[in-house]
């Protein structure tokens, strides 16, 4: 059986710089996998190579056995890849019932509908209803995203991607800049997430990493440095050598 | 869960999306005035006929500006595109029924805008602002090149248009032009209107607020994009077909750079991505250019840069909070 996710050599440069260089990734289908590292590491880089966002310099990317590596993000979205993103990427005008309207209508197929007025499919109501309800946004589902509390937009961030039925989802540190109070709405609903989607996230909250991950690798200047169970992760010498050199190397 | 089951909420969300395409009254008011000019200002036809052709051409770019985000100061490459389609088609007998002709002057528009679709797919405003600019003064300067075919300087002459639907002929009152370009302007309104509170219209507004964030949901970004210049595209294209029609002529300053630029102030006046920007900012820019030309002749133009820059400075903010105001009366908040 196929990995969910696979890169092999994969590489990108910014002029001479590398931000990612030669990583070979394996994700396993229904993985909780950790993607952790110092600032810099290209995480993020790494991500928006996944999804087609950057155009990698070397190296070839398998969704569930099929090369996606030079597909268009949209198309890999159809393939069920998706992601969130670190800093939100919402529709300031929209309400969260549009922007999940959206999704669901998009991949549905219906998107290039123009004659049919949006909402008047039930079946598509009950499944953006569905989507509210989880995550917790029935309460603000008619206000303007831009005015909403950043917890209840970090929310929308995941929702939005979870909307797009994915089977396999990234997401770019969840909880980032998330208030502690609002921290555990996020978490539960991670945490929630189907058991046979696959799940590959960023995160610098080493608390949420070690209760959810059961995978980690480790990222070192856009390289693999290190890949295994959180145990054998947080056991390894090197780590700790990592992260707490990192603002004596890293500045 | 909570209060509310899912079935019940399903309902709701139909009933509050639905709501956005539901007629407003201030609408059907502005439709009754129309209707009502018609029958109440019959010295005012030719003027009025103007009026609705530059709505139209004012809606057209509406479409791409207001909804996507596409700004052109090339407009009326289209706009000149139908225009010449349309007199070249009168002027030689292809298609002799206008609503015909205008039909596939809109078509030949659309091909237009589908092919120049690609170049402001990519780049910044200011990209495609020169882009835009750009096809638009090639495109005049062929026509002006081609002159055994459009006339060139002097302009295409001889068109003669036969009466539309075989029995309304072009008179000089006017009032055939007004009635046939205001109901070609419903129509197309009503098209319009369909698609911006359709998926596809909800789709093109997340592609103008978050690109990135549109093509991480699995829209095809530059499909739809395509798709809305397209359909612009033939708007434009219509309305320049509709000028050839009712004037039964055409020049090379259906290109011009001034009526694109005209038509951007359209939009400013009027506001745009509520479709009715570009029609009430036409009525506005029309009535304002004929009251000032009558009393200022030479100077007109003096008073439009006026009072624009006085929109535009003076009262960008209170301005807005009309609109949005206008706005909340047009549509569901």
């Amino acid at each position: 059986m196929p990995f969910a996710l696979e890169t092999v050599g994969l590489s990108r440069h910014f002029g001479g710089i590398s931000a990612v260089g030669d990583v070979s990734l394996r994700v396993e289908t229904g993985a909780r996998h950790a993607l952790i590292g110092p600032n810099g590491a290209g995480k993020t880089t790494l991500i928006n190579l996944l999804t087609g966002v950057l155009d990698p310099s070397a190296g070839t990317i398998q969704l569930e056995g099929r090369d996606i590596t030079h597909l268009a993000p949209h198309r890999r979205v159809g393939l069920g890849l998706a992601r969130t993103f670190q800093i939100n990427q919402l529709f300031g005008d929209f309400t969260p019932l549009e922007t999940i309207g959206l999704a669901v209508s998009e991949r549905l197929g219906h998107g290039g509908d123009w004659l049919r007025v949006a909402g008047s499919r039930l079946g598509l109501n009950q499944d953006i209803a569905g989507l509210l309800e989880k995550f917790h946004l029935v309460d603000v589902m008619h206000e303007r995203v831009s005015t909403l509390p950043y917890g209840k937009q970090r929310l929308l961030e995941i929702a939005l991607a979870v909307a797009c039925r994915p089977r396999v989802l990234l997401l770019d540190e969840p909880a980032a800049g998330v208030p502690e109070e609002d921290r555990h709405e996020i978490l539960a609903s991670v945490a929630a997430l189907p058991e046979d989607v696959t799940v590959l996230f960023i995160e610098h909250d080493m608390d949420l990493v070690f209760s959810f991950a059961r995978r980690i690798s480790v990222l070192v200047n856009g390289s693999l440095f290190t890949e295994g169970s959180p145990e054998e992760v947080a056991r390894d010498p090197r780590v700790k050598a990592v992260y707490l050199g990192e603002e004596a190397v890293d500045g | 869960m909570s209060a509310s089951p899912p079935g019940v909420l399903a309902a709701a969300l139909a009933e509050r999306l639905g709501q956005r395409a539901r007629w407003r009254p201030i609408e059907i008011a502005f439709w009754v005035a129309a209707v009502a000019s018609v029958f109440l200002l019959p010295g005012k036809h030719i003027i009025l006929a103007e009026i609705a052709i530059l709505a139209l051409f004012a809606l057209s770019l509406d479409l791409i500006l207001g909804y996507a985000g596409i700004i052109s100061l090339g407009h009326a490459a289209f706009f000149g595109f139908g225009a010449y389609c349309a007199g070249l088609f009168a002027k030689h007998h292809l298609i002799n029924e206008p609503v015909l002709a205008l039909g596939a002057a809109g078509l030949a528009a659309a091909a237009l805008g589908f092919v120049t679709s690609f170049l402001v797919l990519r780049g910044s405003d200011l990209t495609r602002l020169m882009v835009t600019l750009g096809v638009a003064l090639m495109l005049r300067e062929i026509a002006n090149r081609f002159d055994e075919l459009t006339g060139g300087a002097d302009g295409l002459q001889g068109v003669g248009i036969a009466p539309v639907l075989g029995s309304f002929a072009f008179d000089i009152t006017g009032h055939v032009a007004y009635v046939y370009a205001l109901a070609v302007l419903a129509i197309l309104l009503v098209l319009a209107r369909r698609l911006v509170h359709s998926p596809f219209g909800l789709s093109l507004r997340s592609v103008k607020g978050n690109a990135l964030r549109a093509s991480a949901i699995g829209i095809p970004v530059n499909a739809r994009l395509v798709a809305i210049y397209t359909v612009a595209a033939a708007y434009a294209g219509i309305a320049g077909a509709l000028l050839t029609q009712t004037t039964a002529f055409c020049s090379l300053d259906v290109f011009s750079f001034e009526r694109s630029a005209d038509l951007l102030l359209v939009l400013i006046i009027g506001g745009t991505g509520y479709l009715y920007g570009g029609l009430i900012g036409a009525v506005i820019f029309k009535l304002m250019q004929d009251w000032l030309a009558t009393m200022t002749p030479q100077y007109w133009q003096f008073w439009i840069g006026l009072l624009l820059v006085a929109i535009v400075l003076v009262g960008r903010e209170r301005m807005s909070r009309w609109l949005d105001a206008a706005r909340g009366l047009v549509r569901l908040r």
